[in-house]
Parts: structure tokens; C-alpha cells; sequence
């Protein structure tokens, strides 16, 4: 379980433009890329001082690989993160407004209370 | 000592910066109505001539991170910077720059933590649109010092409800003996029913409704022993999955005090979430 990796990944990738469209276009590449040389990097600290043992769980490695939005909700991710980096990827994809946040609410159908835990 | 001359209770939607700018004829079919009420809204607070603003949000993953997460801070810095890449990106926000006020952070802080908040600071924040967006709403001539405080509704563990209601019964303490002629303002701003990235996001109305009216008459009324009755952390979970935020509501009840009928209530029941408005004049309506 590292419900906070993926947290990281989402994160730092959200607040980077570059990484949003690396992600979009390549997302296997972009996770192996980024769980090889910066899911260690603590934010605030050199590079010097990074973590020395976190690493993605397979499932959740996948669900990163594939996009799948709906699995990393079932994996505990946080929602609002998974939400703003998607938007950022594929609303443009989508003609009417909010047709992708619409798409996306039926794509986690499957899902009903009590949703997957969050807490980290 | 200084004076609390209104209590603010707001949520915060991103999208009306949006919406009140757009041009007439790419407006959104809801705009001019919600224009109209965030104006209406916004004299509440022009009436009582403030001073300074005390600013309650919480951080959206944007400074604050998993690594390190404070449940409540106060900003203690001269200036804030506003707003970010990813709220430029998907709400169209503008990047904002806003004046600080030292003397009164100082001072919330040592009393805070006196009164037993251990609470957090920053002397370099940047803040969000938990805190922009009432900025644009009800001051957005954006001129006043204000003292910024986050509370954490968003990453688990979260303070219980009851943390939030004293916290804002202290913050209102530490205003009213704050040795200064000043006018203040404490506006905080949360979430009705509010459903992030799951089945119920972006629905024709928030995603419960039924929380929504009882909230509203929670807050109009400052019934924190109904509140606090039926709201728990676990509870929160059912309207929704980011009704979290509705502590920041809590905290604000707090602030304006038990059985404290609000002087001001509006709501406006938009796709996605409920928005909802209320003002109180503690020392009676301004003339």
C-alpha cells in the first residue's frame, strides 16, 4: 500500500505544465520515468537527501500507466488530485463544457458508499 | 480594543470569476442571477467598513503537501502572493498579490497558541482560492490587509468538527481583545455537499440536497448543538465525498456564536454544489 506515492506522483505532476502533457502522451513512460528519479525526492529537500524506500505497488504502478482514473479511486487515491490533474489532460478532448467531468462521473459508477479510504 | 464589525460565511467557488467576466453572450445561462447575489452579498461586508480582513480557507494541495501538513496555520507574513498555476489553468483565476497584517498574526498566534491551538505559521505563504475567492466576491477592489488561516478539510487525519467550532470561538476572543482601534472582519469560506472525483461530481445540484437545506438552517440559525450533534467526521463522508470543507462552516458558526441568528442568508442552488451566503453584525447592523 502507497496511497501517498501515488498521491506524490499525481502532485508533482499537476503543478508541472511540462509533466501534464509528458503524461498525457506517454503515460508508462512518464511513471517509470518518474518512480526512477523522483518518487524519492523529499520536495523541499537536495537531491542529496532524498527517501531511500518508497516505491509504487504494481496495481497501482498500472492504474498510473493506463490512465485509469477509475481503478486509482478504488486504490484510495485522493480524489481531488486524481480530478484536477485529469481535467488538466482531457477536458480539451471534450466539445461541451464539463463534458469530460460528466464522462468521468459515469465512468465511477461502479462506485457507492463507503467509497475506497483516503487516508494516508 | 479592536472592533468585529461583521462575521462572513461563504463557500467558495472557482468558477465565478469565470462566469462574472465572461462576455454577455458567453456567459453561462446562470451568471447574471449569481452575479446579482454575490453583489448583494458583497455589501454586507462594504457596509461594515472594515480594516482588515481575517481570512479562513484551507489549502487545496497547492503549498501544503503530505510530507508535512499543518491542521492549522496562520499566515504571518507583510504580503501574500495568490493564486496557481493549476487554478489558472482550470478556473481561469488571475494571479493576485495581497497586503498582510503582522501586528494582528503576531497576535492570533500567541494567543491562539495560549489558549491552547498548537497552531502552525507561515512566514511565506501563498495562498489559494479558498481565500482568493471571497476576495474577488466581497472585496474585490482587493485593498485590505488581511491575516490568512488554513485549516485542514482535505487530507486525513482531520480535527474533529467540535476543533473547528472552538477554534472560532478563539479566533473571535483574540480579535476583540486585539489592543487596536481597528475595524475588523473574519470571513471563512467551506462547502455545502460537495462530491469530488467520484460517481456523484457535477450533478444538477449538489450531490445531497437534503444536507444542504439542513446545513443552511444550521448556519442561519448558529444551531452548533444541532450541528454538532449530527455532523462527525465519519458523517461527512455520506453527502459527500469533499463535505469535509463544511467544517470551515463550523468554524464560522463558531466565530459568530451559539444561537446566533445570522442578519444576512442567501443561497443559490448551482450545478455541482450549493452556494450559500450569510453575514452577521455582532455589534449590530451598520447604519
Amino acid at each position: 500500500m502507497s496511497k501517498y506515492l501515488v498521491n506524490k506522483f499525481l502532485y508533482t505532476v499537476d503543478r508541472d505544465p511540462e509533466l501534464v502533457e509528458r503524461y498525457r502522451d506517454d503515460p508508462r513512460g512518464t511513471v517509470q520515468w518518474w518512480e526512477t528519479n523522483l518518487a524519492n525526492r523529499i520536495l523541499n529537500l537536495p537531491a542529496a537527501e532524498s527517501s531511500t524506500w518508497l516505491a509504487l505497488e504494481d496495481a497501482e504502478r498500472e492504474a498510473l500507466a493506463t490512465h485509469d482514473y477509475p481503478a486509482l479511486f478504488g486504490l484510495g487515491a485522493h480524489p481531488f488530485l486524481t480530478l484536477t490533474l485529469f481535467i488538466a489532460m482531457f477536458e480539451r478532448d471534450h466539445a461541451e463544457p464539463l463534458g469530460f467531468q460528466l464522462e468521468y462521473a459515469r465512468r465511477m459508477q461502479g462506485y457507492a458508499l463507503p467509497y475506497p479510504d483516503i487516508s494516508t | 480594543m479592536a472592533e468585529l464589525v461583521a462575521v462572513i460565511a461563504s463557500t467558495h467557488h472557482p468558477f465565478y470569476y469565470k462566469a462574472s467576466t465572461a462576455p454577455p453572450d458567453e456567459a453561462p445561462p446562470f451568471a447574471a442571477e449569481w452575479v446579482r447575489k454575490v453583489e448583494a452579498f458583497r455589501q454586507t461586508l462594504t457596509r461594515a467598513n472594515p480594516d482588515v480582513l481575517v481570512m479562513v480557507g484551507s489549502d487545496h494541495f497547492h503549498q501544503f503537501w503530505l510530507d508535512n501538513m499543518p491542521q492549522f496555520l496562520v499566515g504571518h507574513a507583510e504580503r501574500y502572493d495568490a493564486n496557481w498555476y493549476n487554478e489558472e489553468r482550470e478556473f481561469g483565476l488571475p494571479r493576485m498579490h495581497m497586503l498582510g497584517h503582522r501586528d494582528l498574526s503576531g497576535h492570533i498566534l500567541r494567543g491562539g497558541l495560549d489558549a491552547g491551538f498548537d497552531l502552525a505559521f507561515s512566514n511565506e505563504l501563498r495562498i489559494d482560492h479558498s481565500v482568493t475567492c471571497p476576495i474577488i466576491t466581497l472585496r474585490p477592489q482587493n485593498d485590505l490587509p488581511i491575516v490568512p488561516i488554513y485549516t485542514n478539510i482535505f487530507a486525513p487525519p482531520l480535527p474533529q468538527p467540535k476543533r473547528f467550532v472552538q477554534l472560532g470561538q478563539t479566533i473571535r476572543e483574540l480579535v476583540e481583545s486585539w489592543p487596536s482601534s481597528q475595524r475588523v472582519a473574519i470571513i471563512g469560506t467551506g462547502h455545502l455537499s460537495l462530491e469530488l472525483g467520484g460517481p456523484r461530481q457535477f450533478g444538477p445540484h449538489g450531490p445531497d440536497p437534503e444536507f444542504d437545506a439542513r446545513a443552511v438552517q444550521w448556519i442561519a440559525n448558529g444551531d452548533l448543538d444541532g450541528c454538532l450533534g449530527q455532523v462527525s467526521l465519519d458523517s461527512l463522508h455520506a453527502p459527500g465525498n469533499a463535505t469535509h470543507g463544511f467544517m470551515d462552516f463550523m468554524l464560522m458558526m463558531g466565530v459568530a456564536g451559539e444561537n446566533a441568528k445570522a442578519d444576512y442568508v442567501d443561497s443559490y442552488d448551482l450545478f455541482h454544489t450549493m452556494e450559500a451566503y450569510f453575514t452577521w453584525y455582532p455589534n449590530g447592523a451598520p447604519a
